[in-house]
């Protein structure tokens, strides 16, 4: 398939290094920084990608879900850890939604007689 | 749910070793570098033994289990067992030898009616004993039942799939029930003093992946197992072994079936590791079949890749001939050296 035919295509996930092509020097301090943050710290390497993992969902990435549905299988999880990282991140995106909702009700208070 | 058969009783093309090598040669059809020339950019082809610290046999291919991923295609259709002359010809060839550990697999390797026998004799010359014990052949039939007390007597390093903490990624990789009798006959061998402290009784656990992934960290994992296990099982064990799953036998039949087989190949090439290539398991290991033939690993014997430069058969077994072959090389080498390596005691770097 051409890379014409598509927005996203599976085999770019691989090439994510190669973005230092173009910009040495801020991607490879990008890459140097984002080692670091899913090293283990306060948090353990694997709470990180259950969070990266919710926050893929979150933006809707299909390059960091199919990244970080691989690393949490690889860092152990099962399979309800990774359903309840979307739950969360469902939750956190279906709640921005709504508590929207009290800007839309204070309007029609400031509308309506 | 249906019982897996092995590929031999299937007739499926991979039961011929000649078919898995086939796909697994054409490395430029799936667009990844050849093995060979890998390691031979770190100066390490033709790869060389370091010594022989491990004697491992294969004693037989028949299993009460058929699991999913098995790279010995093993099950209780096969009739493939070890003769107690053969086992002679083990002992004679390590009697008098530096050799340390012998590492005892299958199948499920206490199904060969002189299993007993040979653990005995095997120890009687001061050597370490390995048993590969896939748990549940501890419960598959009382005349097993007492086994652990067996491995206890002779002080045998029990070593022991599980997969993983849960039945039901457990049971897809391993057959319906089998983490539950897991379970149980991991409390047996608790019972006889495997894993407790001041026993010198070790318990061993190999974790593999469910499915076409890489294991994680072994450090993490061994924590995760341990803390499920216990909280959950009151189990104890002493180390995780986390061992990647080598595209041979069933694991490549599933990989090709699942469609996952160019994925996993790139996973295992992009993740290569030198220090792994350095400490693979096979140069300093010698694996026995079941009828005596030797080869460079076990991965190996069930590609049918006999050792080169030295005798053949257990029979003429000839530790300074061994110890100057060349080790026969291919692209399933790549499982070895990925991430950390992974050998059959887990890491390797």
């Amino acid at each position: 398939m051409s890379t014409k035919d598509t927005y996203y295509n599976k085999e770019d996930l691989g090439k994510f290094g190669k973005i230092t092509d173009f910009q040495p020097e801020l991607g490879e301090k990008f890459f140097e920084y984002y080692g670091k943050v899913f090293e283990g710290g306060a948090l353990t390497k694997r709470e990180k990608a259950l969070i990266a993992l919710g926050v893929s969902h979150a933006i809707q990435c299909p390059y960091c879900i199919d990244a970080y549905t691989t690393a949490t299988l690889k860092l152990g999880c099962d399979e309800e850890q990774l359903m309840e990282a979307v739950h969360v991140a469902g939750a956190i995106r279906g709640g921005a939604t709504l508590v929207h909702g009290v800007q839309m009700m204070n309007q029609v208070k400031e509308k309506l007689m | 749910m249906s019982v897996l058969q092995s590929l031999k009783k299937r007739n499926h093309a991979f039961k011929e070793e000649s078919a898995q090598i086939e796909l697994l040669s054409d490395h430029q059809g799936i667009g990844i570098s050849s093995f060979q020339d890998k390691i031979d950019g770190l100066g390490l082809f033709p790869l060389t033994p370091t010594g022989i610290d491990v004697f491992q046999v294969n004693v037989g291919k028949m299993c009460n289990q058929v699991c999913k991923h098995c790279h010995v295609d093993a099950g209780p259709d096969r009739q493939e067992i070890m003769t107690r002359d053969t086992m002679q010809q083990c002992l004679d060839a390590i009697k008098g030898t530096d050799i340390k550990i012998v590492d005892l697999t299958g199948g499920a390797p206490e199904m060969n009616p002189d299993f007993r026998w040979f653990v005995e004799e095997i120890t009687a010359l001061g050597k370490s004993v390995i048993v590969r014990c896939n748990l549940t052949i501890i419960l598959a039939n009382p005349k097993y039942n007492d086994l652990p007390e067996f491995f206890k007597k002779h002080k045998v390093n029990v070593v022991s799939s599980l997969p993983y903490f849960t039945a039901k990624r457990t049971d897809a990789q391993r057959g319906d029930g089998v983490f539950e009798k897991s379970i149980k006959a991991l409390k047996m061998l608790n019972d006889a003093g495997y894993a407790l402290p001041d026993t010198g009784l070790q318990l061993d656990l190999v974790y593999n992946p469910t499915g076409a992934f890489l294991p994680g960290s072994q450090e993490d994992l061994e924590a995760e197992f341990r803390t499920r296990l216990r909280d959950k099982f009151q189990i104890e064990f002493n180390s995780l072994f986390a061992i990647t799953n080598i595209p041979v036998s069933r694991f490549l039949e599933y990989l090709v079936n699942s469609k996952n087989y160019e994925d996993y190949m790139n996973e295992l090439v992009n993740a290569f590791n030198p220090t792994a290539a350095k400490g693979v398991m096979c140069r300093n290991t010698i694996s026995v079949g079941w009828d005596g033939f030797l080869f460079d690993c076990d991965f190996n014997q069930m590609l049918d890749l006999k050792v080169q430069n030295a005798p053949t058969h257990v029979s003429e077994f000839n530790f300074e001939a061994l110890l100057k072959r060349e080790i026969i090389v291919n692209q399933h080498c790549f499982g070895c050296t990925a991430g950390a390596g992974s050998s059959c005691g887990g890491v390797t770097s």
